[in-house]
């Protein structure tokens, strides 16, 4: 009985994880079709968010301190809203419908994200500070102009080696001062370190439960309600449904369809900084930690079938509690007992260590796909696309 | 229209951002030849006609292993200035030469070779990874060149072109294993990352415990920078119901997860120790001391080792480097490798590769960690210590030899090497020979 609630719950708990990361991507891929690469990143900017609000909160004491996640979470989301929304507004609106130059598109922006937090400095930011400032300060000064349409391309090819000067100029004349040159959180990985409260377990049935974990399975709860809310109770939520339903039609209808696709990725990328927050309780903190996870919330999005969110919690857990039951050598101790079971029991248990666990799970969802190409719940009728 | 204007201001946008990017990187490389040429200031290289040594320094300042190799370039810098601060080698200032690996293991044999042929250099300092260190063997001894390697590795390699500064398994596993069964339990539970170190460690613990009387109740490895661990935290309750020892060789990310879940899961350190062998100073910061208290690591060097040499080499340390940085054992082990190239090459009087080589078998240290020789099969002797992590984050030891324990390449427990030793003052025996049993 112990084993059987043990074996439920850690297999809840790590597709939970699993659930709380891929859910922005269900949004992202499943509902606006962007194949965004750049998750994990977002996932990445949640969890150093997560590292800067602890270090604000940690000069004012107890009690304090033991809260800053709850203030973490909200700010996490808002800054990878925002991230996602220039994202959106910067490269990805641009590509729509384009599905591989967008792949190449946000792996490049991972790619930047990564390094921006490798190497992100007082000077850095002073330097894109200033590039923007008299960039886009000029554009929109010079905006006004009743022949900008005419003057546009000669306005940016003197703006932009102008603010571009200006910048290296900037950074040149600043780069001796050395408070402004010292990285702020340079490659090394930075500690995150749960508040006492979600370091203990509770003790039930003879094993114990991760405060940890029950807060993550917690917030991907609230996570869920929350957006099952947005999209299905809220008139934003309708717009966003009815354009991913008919682009055409919906716009027809009046919907600003490019304030409601920058609107939904901005979610997106949001959810992802919640579930950036979130990992910061499990795991390491670096440029990479986006990295360990871009896979998994593919898998589970593609498995669980796209644009749908019930497939995506369905996937998520399914494939946590079999990576669980696999791995943990549950499954293989479940079928010992029946002797003409051995063959099964020994392939069980050659599986039975993390690496080879993935190994089984990854073919299982192979031939899973062979199946039922389209995922768990495929999109049926006509507004299906295959 | 309008949707081409917008894909040019794209198209200016990123190259605008790209650039910056760029500038900033070549900002930065200017602070990094500030401080090259201050240091050339401070022992002025003219006063020597202009006429420096060359040496190669090859790690990874950029990518996954940079976080690491590059806190063994400080080291090896502040070796190499001290040494120029009292005159240098023969008269002569030492010109380091820094090439990236990019921790990729082709580009560090591509530098390699670029030192050694286009700089001349006259020995290199490099690599951390065994990974890079085997990419780079075949450069060496194809050139017929000389590599100083820094960092503890499973050993069952012994070559002429490479001396090795780092504990094989018999300095640092082996004695953590003994001292273990002897204060912590006969149950042993092994975790590891999938790859090359731990698998070996592994094996070689493995067949330790059979000598010795020790179970291993279990071992199970965790794929490079994986983060879920529930799994195993499972398996290793249900293997040491009653708690045991955990033998830890988790590299990188994979490590702050394993100690963040087991302490939610309540396996605590008095229960459930657990000795890891790639944890040391820098890595108990990012980890978060909060997690490691209690927790055991075996190493040939901490921080708080008691000698006036250490105390000389931390506080030089942190003078150059800021007083927030910590030393730890591939730093140390870096920092004397350097000194032991300069003692090889005033004991043969010139730089030429085969004297030094000859010359630096035999060669004494008396470094941070205590009295260091080179050995005939071109490793050091070092002292082994076990420490605890204790609350500010460095290390209380609990457990130390008597003194230097000699180098064994070849590992006595596994038993394809059994019996084999290496030997390069001898030219009949080589790298890897039988030892008659006496």
């Amino acid at each position: 009985m112990s084993v059987l609630i043990e074996g439920l719950f850690n297999g809840i708990s790590i597709g939970s994880v699993l659930l709380i990361a891929a859910l922005g991507l269900a949004i992202v891929f499943g509902l606006m079709g962007v194949i965004n690469l750049a998750h994990g990143e977002l996932m990445m900017l949640g969890a150093y968010t997560t590292f800067v609000v602890q270090d604000v909160f940690k000069p004012l004491g107890e009690p304090w301190f033991s809260f800053y996640i709850i203030v973490a979470i909200p700010v996490a989301f808002i800054i990878t809203a925002i991230a996602g929304l220039i994202l959106e507004k910067g490269v990805i609106r641009f590509l729509y419908g384009r599905p591989l130059e967008t792949l190449l598109a946000t792996w490049g922006v991972s790619l930047i994200l990564r390094q921006f937090v490798r190497s992100v400095d007082w000077l850095l930011v002073i330097g894109i500070a200033v590039f923007c400032l008299f960039f886009f300060g000029g554009m929109t000064i010079l905006k006004r102009r009743p022949d900008w349409g005419r003057i546009r391309n000669l306005v940016i090819a003197v703006l932009l080696p102008i603010s571009l000067g200006l910048a290296v100029i900037t950074g040149f004349f600043l780069n001796k001062i050395p408070v402004l040159t010292k990285a702020w959180f340079s490659a090394r990985n930075v500690d995150v370190t749960a508040p006492a409260w979600l370091r203990g377990g509770l003790k039930i049935f003879g094993f114990q439960m991760p405060y940890a974990r029950l807060f993550i399975i917690v917030l991907t709860i609230v996570c869920l309600l929350g957006v099952y809310w947005f999209l299905n109770r809220s008139t934003w939520g309708l717009k966003i449904r009815a354009v991913t339903q008919n682009r055409e039609m919906s716009s027809c209808l009046g919907i600003p369809t490019a304030t409601v696709d920058a609107l939904t990725f901005a979610l997106g990328s949001g959810l992802a900084g919640v579930a950036g927050c979130a990992v910061s309780l499990l795991g390491s903190v670096g440029p990479n930690t986006g990295q360990s996870y871009i896979v998994d919330t593919f898998m589970v999005v593609v498995v669980g079938g796209v644009g749908n969110l019930l497939g995506t919690i369905v996937a998520a857990l399914g494939i946590g509690i079999l990576n669980y039951l696999i791995g943990s050598g549950t499954l293989a101790l479940m079928f010992s007992s029946t002797e003409s079971l051995k063959p099964l029991v020994d392939v069980l248990l050659f599986f039975a260590t993390s690496s080879m666990a993935k190994v089984m799970v990854f073919v299982l969802i192979i031939s899973f796909l062979q199946i039922k190409p389209a995922g768990l719940f495929p999109q049926k009728g006509r507004t299906a696309e295959l | 229209m309008s949707n081409l204007g917008r894909r040019k201001f794209l198209l200016y946008g990123s190259a605008g951002l790209a650039t910056s990017m760029l500038l900033k990187s070549c900002a930065s490389n200017d602070t990094a030849s500030t401080t090259d040429s201050e240091t050339d200031d401070a022992t002025p290289v003219a006063d020597t006609g202009g006429d420096g040594i060359k040496v190669g320094i090859l790690h990874s300042l950029s990518g996954t292993m940079a976080i690491s190799e590059t806190t063994v370039v400080d080291a090896e810098m502040l070796a190499i200035d001290e040494i120029n601060a009292v005159g240098g080698v023969l008269g002569k200032q030492i010109i380091p030469v820094k090439e990236d690996g990019a921790s990729d293991w082709p580009t560090f044999a591509e530098k390699a070779t670029k030192l050694i042929d286009q700089d001349k250099v006259v020995t290199i300092f490099g690599c951390w990874t065994s990974a890079s260190r085997k990419a780079v063997l075949p450069v060496f001894e194809s050139k017929q060149h000389m590599l100083w390697y820094p960092v503890q590795y499973e050993g069952q390699e012994c070559s002429n072109n490479v001396f090795y500064t780092g504990a094989t398994p018999n300095q640092q596993i082996e004695p953590a294993v003994d001292w273990l069964l002897e204060n912590k339990g006969k149950d042993f539970f092994l975790v590891g990352s999938d790859y090359v170190f731990p698998r070996t460690a592994n094996n070689i613990i493995k067949e330790q415990l059979k000598a010795k009387g020790g179970n291993t109740v279990g071992e199970d490895y965790l794929p490079l920078g994986d983060t879920e661990v529930t799994a195993i935290i499972t398996k290793i309750r249900a293997a040491l119901p009653d708690g045991g020892v955990i033998f830890n060789s988790l590299n990188g990310d994979s490590n702050v997860s394993f100690f963040k879940q087991m302490q939610g899961a309540g396996l605590d350190p008095d229960k459930y120790p657990v000795m890891s062998v790639s944890i040391a100073e820098e890595e108990v910061r990012t980890i978060g001391q909060e997690y490691l208290q209690g927790h055991y690591a075996a190493w040939n060097y901490f921080q708080t080792v008691e000698s006036p040499q250490n105390d000389q080499f931390v506080a030089a340390f942190k003078a150059k480097y800021g007083e927030d940085r910590v030393t730890n054992d591939p730093m140390e082990a870096a920092y004397i490798m350097v000194y032991l190239w300069k003692q090889a090459v005033e004991a043969a009087g010139t730089t030429d590769i085969e004297a030094v080589r000859k010359a630096a078998v035999g060669q004494e240290f008396d470094a941070p960690e205590g009295k260091v020789k080179m050995f005939p099969n071109h490793h050091i002797s070092k002292t082994v210590r076990i420490g605890q992590v204790r609350d500010d984050g460095l290390f209380d030891i609990v457990s130390s030899t008597d003194g230097p324990v000699a180098p064994l390449p070849w590992n006595q427990y596994v038993p394809d090497t059994k019996g084999y030793a290496c030997d390069w003052t001898d030219p009949a025996k080589g790298g890897k020979y039988k030892v008659e049993a006496t």
